[in-house]
């Protein structure tokens, strides 16, 4: 209980015995950010205050701190007025700790003895009451100044980079990410889940606004993935578990079983010519389901790699035990194994890049639009399978019942910008929409509606194609569809969809009867993108897209070091926009390799031995197994590589023996008492108690 | 000071702590989002909630905060794994003895905020700030002083042995 007395009453004090670190000399700098903090908060007034605090040797207040000529204002009066603590109060220390870190460190002062103050992020940018935010800016900055007392000079922790990179994601972000980063020469492990690299961009038949052939230029690559050194490619395959820290993640993959040697199949597709089963009859997915594949199959004919894979839900012999297995005897090279299990794989990366991507609305939830209602409803993806040459119609497109249609009505904003779906605008839509118009009229001749909000063309080449659409005889309506029915109310609508549309450039509501419905469905995060953050402990938006570490300066970092995010996971984006995110994701990841090493926050716990009682309390709680207990000297032992800074050991402990670098207790106690001396509250003078 | 002076002119005071990763991240994009909210709060940036110690937020009551909000990562997405489940813990059984030394139950708040919730950090502020207006100052470093001064008017023979709560 006096250990108790001691932290309650004799808060620490900023004059007396208590310091240890040297007499303090403070040097205090408050930013007026331009109008940012000023306008807000009366920065003279908090420098005049902060000059009459115990310790402080000079209060400044500047344009800009955080500039050249505000970085050398504290380096010229730490050399000459030989001060030991420096304050400033400005922006987020998640902004710019480190800028004035190292603008301490290069006068010679050891980095951790400076402590920032937050009054732009956590004041002036939220209070309009300048009295109000001056006065609590006043109570930061008395925080700040009573805690740098008890601050210590830190070595900066240094961990090794494993120069070896997880991908996690194999469509054309984490293929880009991972030919680049095997190109420097580093080893590269490519895991995908589905039994196929390419992604959606492999679904594709055209890409705009270049119409280039998304197979033509997507497969090469592919191969050169297969087929490349430094690439260990792990398709049908899931991260199970990720262990570790920036430079030295374990991670366990699981290998699904194909059921078919990947080594041994060379991809002849004997086997699935030789199934009992004489006629393709389960939903082939890659085909979004509009053709029929075998128990055995591979996914499209430039599948990467070229092997075939077995489905055990429809395979006769999984079911009964009691095929002929007619595809064994026809493979040759023996590469069927019935009894393959799933296999686990360990490896250790020092960098992790997380390409999983996106998925399309599911159309069902809008059902004004009669998607699974109206079989000649079709999403985009479904359409772009048929226009693809590859697809279930050999690139023609026809409806389910086998008619060209002569007219066709493009959807826009089908589960985006809609306050029932999602608020978010999906970026590519618009576009593809337009390309899959033109690949309509291209392949069908027929009359192409594109009923649309706001036609959204930003980006190179993409307004051109637009202006070229309207050429092409496209028709556009602008206004947001209402409902597709069947219900005819004249005789040409009869056998038709019509689409009920306000047209808002005339005012007027039209009915438009077509023959094809297709809906230009969003993009939305996958159905499990939050178990996926969560195992790599990454954060997502409310959206649940993986949160960028800055959405302008840092957009592919995360907030854990050394995992990287690219490509539609972190938003919609369009394939230019995923591969420039996939090199600057592989730049970050090249630039801590060839650097070899990452400096962490010194910000580990340690156990003071002399006070420690061995009551292991400690030990369970530590999500990292650092603390151990040494039996010889019946005392806690934390092991500082494994230590991660968290400090809830250091908040448990019952007799208080665990310190942490940073934040430590008699730190934080300093800035409390700092925050509410406000209150009116002077504590007695308990000098020398707290020592 | 009289009571009705009290609830004219009383600005609760809150102590905040918040973990980097989840609650203070949000607490900047609040900022950078120009949400605005009551100024009542002062916050203290801590690594992990993991990281408060119960004695931060006795201390904090007992130097004059008149609530103590605590801000950590939604449960599962601890930065550390669990850091947030041990304060939830501790929270609770921080909660029982606050109640059995007579600080309303509202005055102690842990809230899950993660990096995207700027707003969340807004309207959670805004709602502590209204619901100490309607209790009142806690005061604890008045009631002590005015105990103390009860005790020195009390003769010293009638004082035990033992040191008074307040040294």
């Amino acid at each position: 209980m006096s250990d108790n007395n001691n932290k309650l009453n004799g808060s620490p004090q900023t004059n007396g015995a208590a310091v240890s670190n040297g007499t303090p000399k403070i040097g205090f700098y408050v930013c007026h950010c331009g109008h940012n903090i000023a306008s807000q908060v009366d920065v003279e007034d908090v420098q005049k205050f902060a000059s009459e605090l115990p310790g402080v040797a000079v209060s400044r207040d500047y344009k800009y701190m955080c500039s050249d000529p505000g970085q050398e204002l504290i380096q010229k009066d730490i050399k000459e007025l030989g001060l030991n603590r420096i304050v400033v109060a400005s922006c987020s220390p998640l902004l710019h700790e480190h800028t004035f870190r190292t603008a301490a460190e290069k006068a010679g002062l050891n980095p951790y003895y400076f402590h920032m103050v937050n009054i732009r992020e956590n004041v002036s940018w939220v209070h309009d009451n300048k009295e109000s935010a001056t006065k609590k800016a006043k109570d930061l900055t008395r925080a700040a100044i009573q805690r740098v007392f008890f601050h210590k000079a830190l070595e900066k922790k240094t961990v090794p980079i494993n120069p070896d990179v997880l991908i996690v994601g194999g469509g054309i972000a984490g293929i880009t990410a991972a030919l680049t980063i095997a190109n420097a020469g580093k080893h590269v492990y490519l895991v995908e889940r589905e039994p196929t690299i390419g992604g959606h961009m492999a679904m594709f038949d055209k890409t705009f606004p270049t119409l280039d052939c998304a197979a033509c230029i997507l497969t090469p690559k592919m191969s050169a993935v297969k087929s490349h050194p430094h690439i260990t490619m792990w398709t049908y395959s899931e991260v199970e578990k990720v262990d570790g820290f920036v430079g030295n993640y374990r991670v366990q993959v699981k290998r699904k079983p194909r059921y078919v040697n990947e080594e041994l199949c060379v991809g002849c597709m004997e086997c699935i010519d030789a199934c009992i089963y004489k006629e393709a009859k389960y939903p082939d997915e890659f085909n979004q389901k509009l053709s029929k594949r075998k128990p055995i199959y591979i996914p499209f004919p430039q599948a990467t790699p070229q092997v075939v894979l077995f489905d055990p839900e429809t395979c006769i012999d999984f079911k009964s035990h009691r095929c002929k297995k007619t595809c064994i005897e026809v493979c040759d090279r023996e590469a069927i194994d019935l009894k393959q299990v799933p296999e686990y794989k360990e490896i250790n990366v020092g960098t992790v890049i997380l390409t999983t991507g996106f998925k399309t609305y599911d159309a069902e939830l809008s059902p004004q639009y009669g998607y699974g209602r109206y079989p000649n409803v079709y999403t985009s993806l479904e359409i772009e399978r048929l226009v693809n040459a590859s697809g279930p119609t050999a690139g023609e497109i026809i409806n389910k019942d086998g008619i060209k249609p002569k007219s066709v009505g493009i959807i826009h904003c089908v589960g985006s910008r809609d306050q029932k779906a999602h608020k978010w605008c999906s970026k590519v839509c618009c576009m593809y929409s337009l390309k899959l118009a033109h690949l309509i009229k291209e392949h069908t001749g027929a009359q192409v509606y594109n009923f649309y909000i706001d036609m959204r063309t930003p980006g190179k080449g993409y307004e051109e194609f637009y202006d070229k659409l309207m050429t092409e005889g496209v028709h556009f309506v602008r206004g947001r569809v209402s409902e597709v029915t069947d219900w005819a109310l004249v005789p040409e609508e009869e056998n038709k969809l019509t689409i009920r549309v306000e047209d808002t450039l005339i005012g007027v509501v039209r009915r438009v009867p077509v023959d094809m419905v297709v809906l230009a469905v969003g993009l939305e995060p996958r159905v499990d993108a939050d178990d996926i953050r969560r195992m790599f402990n990454i954060s997502c938006s409310n959206e649940g897209w993986f949160l960028e570490r800055h959405p302008k300066l840092a957009p592919v970092s995360t907030f854990t070091d050394g995992i990287f995010i690219a490509g539609g996971c972190q938003g919609p984006k369009d394939i230019p926009d995923s591969v420039a995110q996939a090199g600057a994701a592989a730049a970050e990841v090249l630039s801590l390799i060839s650097a070899g090493s990452i400096e962490l926050e010194p910000n580990t716990a340690s156990i003071m031995e002399d006070h420690c009682s061995g009551c292991k309390s400690c030990i369970p709680l530590c999500p990292y197994s650092a603390i151990s207990y040494i039996e010889d000297s019946k005392k806690a032992y934390i092991n500082e590589a494994l230590c991660k800074g968290c400090g809830t050991c250091v908040a448990a402990c019952p007799s208080g023996s665990i310190t942490q670098n940073m934040f430590d207790d008699e730190q934080i106690f300093s800035e409390i008492d700092g925050l509410l001396k406000f209150a009116g509250i002077e504590l007695e003078e308990t000098e020398g108690e707290h020592a | 000071m009289p009571d009705s002076e009290i609830k004219n002119n009383y600005e609760p005071k809150i102590v905040a702590f918040f973990c980097n990763w989840c609650t203070y991240t949000a607490a900047d994009l609040a900022g950078v989002s120009r949400l605005k909210y009551a100024p009542n709060v002062r916050v203290i940036r801590i690594m992990c909630s993991g990281r408060v110690d119960p004695q931060f937020i006795l201390q904090a009551f007992a130097s004059g905060a008149d609530g103590v909000l605590i801000g950590g990562c939604h449960p599962g997405d601890c930065h550390y794994s669990e850091g947030n489940y041990k304060m939830l813990r501790r929270f609770r059984l921080l909660k029982r003895m606050l109640k059995s030394l007579g600080i309303a139950e509202k005055r102690l708040r842990l809230e899950w905020i993660s990096a995207s919730e700027g707003e969340k950090v807004k309207s959670v502020i805004n709602e502590m700030v209204e619901q100490l207006k309607v209790l009142g100052p806690l005061a604890i470093p008045q009631s002590l002083d005015k105990i103390n001064e009860e005790l020195k008017e009390i003769p010293e023979e009638e004082i035990r042995e033992e040191e008074p709560a307040h040294a």
